[in-house]
């Protein structure tokens, strides 16, 4: 064996170490996404709830919404979904579902079971929105202005904190109209 | 008073370690019997003041003292004593010092029970250890010591342990997982002083595999704890996640499981030497990784403990220097080791490697699955997701075809074997599982389902050649009960391992296919009929338990007119932290589980019930079980308790 390919596993661990170094310095749980200020990527799938509906982004144009990610494989989803409950009945903000790489069953079960904040869902069966959207896990959740501009990103479960923050920045949004 | 003796004990702690890695290590290095002979006395001094810290903080737990801000974070005067003493791992601080005790206790076993060792390897391998235990120690002391006090004022109670963790689970799974991944510490420096010492012979391998076997088997034990834990305590019956945490210790039991394969084929025959000694490097790393990856906060995840950047950065320069460094002396030394001898294309050699490079596969697999969030994000930007379809799509196929070598490597011999007597021992046992694969959908369920009929026959196939090759030891031989006995513990162990291995893929194959579930508002008296069996509900009641207010739900499960059990799922409130648990109740059996779980009350008395039938679910953990049992069984083979390393014994 040459001697050169020895050093191969030091390499790789090395190129390994640097991307941990890097990641230790990002907040994992707000990475900024390619989209941020850009218009939210078109679309044209079904409604979860109701199969013969295609939904497309003229749905939710015209108010500030929250796209939540979800998918009936994810633990952090279920631990999230009190939140998402708490926020939808403030009345504050709609909040589209978009349900990623999921069955339909499975995912209507769980709606039934553990209730309901979303207006609508779009089922992202194939997973090709959230492969526009640049997400890579459940859950994930975006903040979108009137026009359908991607405001913010959130990695992971939304907490009580972060609602505080949305709250404020769409506050920001409506003070700057007026 | 009490803490600040275990502060102390842990401050003396770290200072042998220092000199465990210093002294004797040095000795050996300039042939000085006298400073290596230090090794022994450092390593158990270190276990012991690390046994007086850990004391001293389970003290400090059981006393309610709040003043401790680890104990007041992490515990509660209501909680039982069971879980009082268990929260000691239930955070951060707590299970470092849990690891560092696992860690200096391994380091003390491998220094009473080496009696065969040359005195010089002995050295370098406590040396070793010694190094990363000042690594540990010295992690403990500056950023997370577990005895920092709230002075001068402290709260009159603990905030609580998050009620997931008040469980039986985490008494056991914690403990057990780190027995493994700190186990691989010892294969570990059983791999450096190899380098070291450029020594490197069968006796090495007959000396490192016991300790690599306990370490896989305790790290085996602990994954199947962690699962059934998950799957009874969260509530809806799920048992693997592809969560980064569980990943974290599935990577290091996949290259331990090649270790221990490879080792096997070291010891035999003399050879795979370098990518042994790979392997035993990696398995640890992978190890650290894990503890990286959960501590630091990098990635995020169900088992979110708190997190913070100035620990992440000390974990990565620990394993920097273990990892950069064995590998730079990897590099540097591995071309003195040669392999022995050759073998032929057919031959269990052959078979050996291709399980490891599967496994090997398998575990970059998960490790880029489980990083490939961190990688992209550290790149910019990035359009991939991952999540369990990707593992899925990945394992299925690879677990198959590795189903398949494991039963041919079984009927192949060492060296050498021709093509025609391993088709004369495999074409039954490919028969016999493929018709019964195909059959089994057939009877159990109602029609072909090609999933069903893969992991039936893969299931059967690995069962029935461990079988024939057991029968084919009996061919020529009067007395039964004298050739049981004659064969050695360690092939008793191989086959109980690798029918564990067919228990578990059996038992995941029939739980994923068969499974039925349903979720129903259900009133008093109500009844639903799942898979044959009539559930009714019987109303709830309050009960009160030690820390918690719980609405207990009564079940009666009836089959064919047979009463065959009462559950009694819970939603409980925690007083505390005023946080919700659902408490599932199961009514277990080797063929089927019945799972019930509460999930919200409803109008008039109506409950949200959520009931599942799961077919073989306790054949995935059995299994689990049986590939532990198998490698504790090949410890105890005599051939490691031979004083004299001279002695070959020549079985396989």
């Amino acid at each position: 064996m040459p001697r050169v390919l020895l050093f191969v596993p030091l390499l790789l661990f090395m190129i390994l170490a640097g991307f941990l170094w890097k990641g230790l310095s990002i907040d994992p749980r707000e990475l900024p996404s390619a989209l941020i200020d850009k218009p939210f990527p078109e679309f044209s799938l079904a409604s979860l709830q109701q199969p013969d509906r295609i939904l497309t982004k003229q749905d939710f144009l015209g108010q500030p919404v929250i796209v939540n990610v979800w998918a009936t494989w994810c633990p952090s989803c279920r631990q999230e979904h009190e939140q998402l409950l708490v926020i939808d009945q403030t009345g504050e903000i709609p909040i589209i579902g978009l349900n990623y790489k999921d069955e339909r069953d499975l995912a209507l079960q769980w709606l039934q079971q553990l209730g309901n904040p979303y207006q609508f869902n779009i089922f992202d069966e194939q997973g090709m929105l959230g492969l526009d959207l640049g997400v890579y896990g459940a859950p994930e959740t975006y903040l979108l202005d009137a026009q359908g501009i991607v405001r913010h990103r959130y990695v992971g479960v939304l907490t009580a904190q972060d609602w505080q923050e949305l709250k404020l920045m769409i506050k920001g949004w409506d003070s700057v109209k007026n | 008073m009490i803490p600040e003796i275990g502060e102390f004990a842990l401050i003396i702690a770290f200072f042998l370690s220092v000199v465990l890695a210093l002294v004797p290590m040095y000795g050996a290095s300039t042939a000085n019997d006298m400073w290596m002979s230090y090794a022994k006395p450092l390593a158990m001094g270190q276990f012991l003041f690390v046994i007086i810290s850990f004391v001293c903080l389970g003290y400090a737990f059981s006393q309610d003292d709040f003043s401790v801000v680890y104990v007041a974070q992490h515990s509660n005067s209501q909680m039982p004593i069971q879980f009082k003493l268990s929260a000691i791992w239930g955070g951060h601080e707590g299970s470092l010092l849990l690891w560092a005790l696992i860690l200096t206790g391994w380091t003390f076993a491998v220094s009473r029970f080496s009696k065969a060792l040359p005195l010089d390897m002995l050295a370098r391998v406590l040396s070793v250890m010694g190094i990363v235990a000042t690594g540990f120690i010295s992690f403990l002391l500056i950023t997370s010591s577990p005895f920092a006090r709230y002075l001068p004022r402290f709260p009159a109670d603990g905030a609580d342990l998050n009620p997931l963790l008040q469980d039986f689970g985490l008494i056991v799974h914690p403990p057990m997982l780190y027995m493994g991944y700190v186990g691989f510490s010892v294969a570990f420096a059983f791999a450096i002083a190899a380098l070291l010492s450029g020594r490197m012979d069968a006796a090495w391998a007959r000396w490192a595999r016991p300790w690599t076997n306990i370490a896989w088997a305790f790290l085996g034990m602990g994954i199947t704890l962690g699962s059934w834990w998950a799957y009874y305590e969260l509530g809806w019956g799920g048992w693997w996640f592809w969560d980064p945490v569980e990943n974290a210790s599935l990577m290091p039991w996949l290259v331990g499981t090649a270790l221990v394969h490879s080792l096997a084929a070291t010891e035999k025959r003399g050879v795979f030497k370098s990518w042994t000694l790979l392997l035993a490097i990696f398995a640890f790393s992978l190890s650290l990784l894990g503890t990286f990856l959960v501590r630091s906060g990098v990635l995020t995840s169900v088992h979110a403990f708190a997190s913070d950047p100035e620990r992440g950065f000390f974990i990565l320069m620990l394993l920097a220097v273990t990892m950069g460094g064995s590998l730079t002396l990897y590099a540097l030394k591995a071309p003195n080791v040669k392999s022995e001898s050759s073998f032929s294309w057919l031959s269990r050699e052959v078979l050996l490697l291709v399980n490891n490079v599967f496994l090997t596969v398998m575990a970059i697999t998960v490790l880029l699955g489980t990083l490939y969030p961190l990688l992209i994000d550290a790149l910019g930007q990035g359009k991939i997701s991952v999540g369990p379809p990707y593992f899925n799509a990945v394992f299925v196929p690879i677990m198959c075809t590795m189903a398949l070598a494991m039963g041919v490597s079984i009927a192949v011999r060492w060296r050498e074997t021709t093509l025609q007597s391993v088709l004369n021992k495999l074409w039954k046992p490919a028969v016999l599982s493929i018709l019964i694969g195909l059959g089994f959908p057939f009877i159990y369920g109602n029609g072909f389902d090609a999933r069903v009929f893969l992991g039936i026959s893969v299931g059967l196939w690995i069962i029935s050649t461990v079988g024939t090759e057991f029968i084919g030891k009996f061919r020529n031989t009067q007395s039964i009960t004298n050739r049981l006995r004659q064969l050695p513990l360690s092939y008793y162990g191989m086959m109980v391992a690798h029918v564990g291995v067919a228990v578990t893929a059996i038992g995941i194959t029939l739980v994923t296919s068969y499974s039925e579930e349903r979720d129903m508002s259900m009133h008093k008296g109500d009844t639903v009929e799942i898979a044959g069996y009539q559930f009714t509900f019987q109303g709830t009641h309050v009960v009160k338990g030690a820390n918690y207010m719980a609405d207990q739900a009564t079940i009666e499960v009836v089959e064919d007119g047979q009463p065959v059990a009462t559950l009694r799922p819970e939603k409980r409130r925690y007083n505390v932290k005023n946080a919700m648990m659902t408490e599932a109740d199961i009514d277990a059996s080797l063929f089927r589980d019945l799972y019930v779980a509460l999930g919200e009350p409803l109008e008039q008395g109506a409950w949200a019930v959520r009931m599942h039938y799961k077919p073989y679910v306790r054949w995935l953990w059995l299994g689990g079980i049986l590939m532990a049992l198998g490698g504790l069984l090949t410890v105890a083979d005599k051939r490691y308790r031979q004083s004299s390393p001279n002695q070959e014994a020549r079985h396989a």
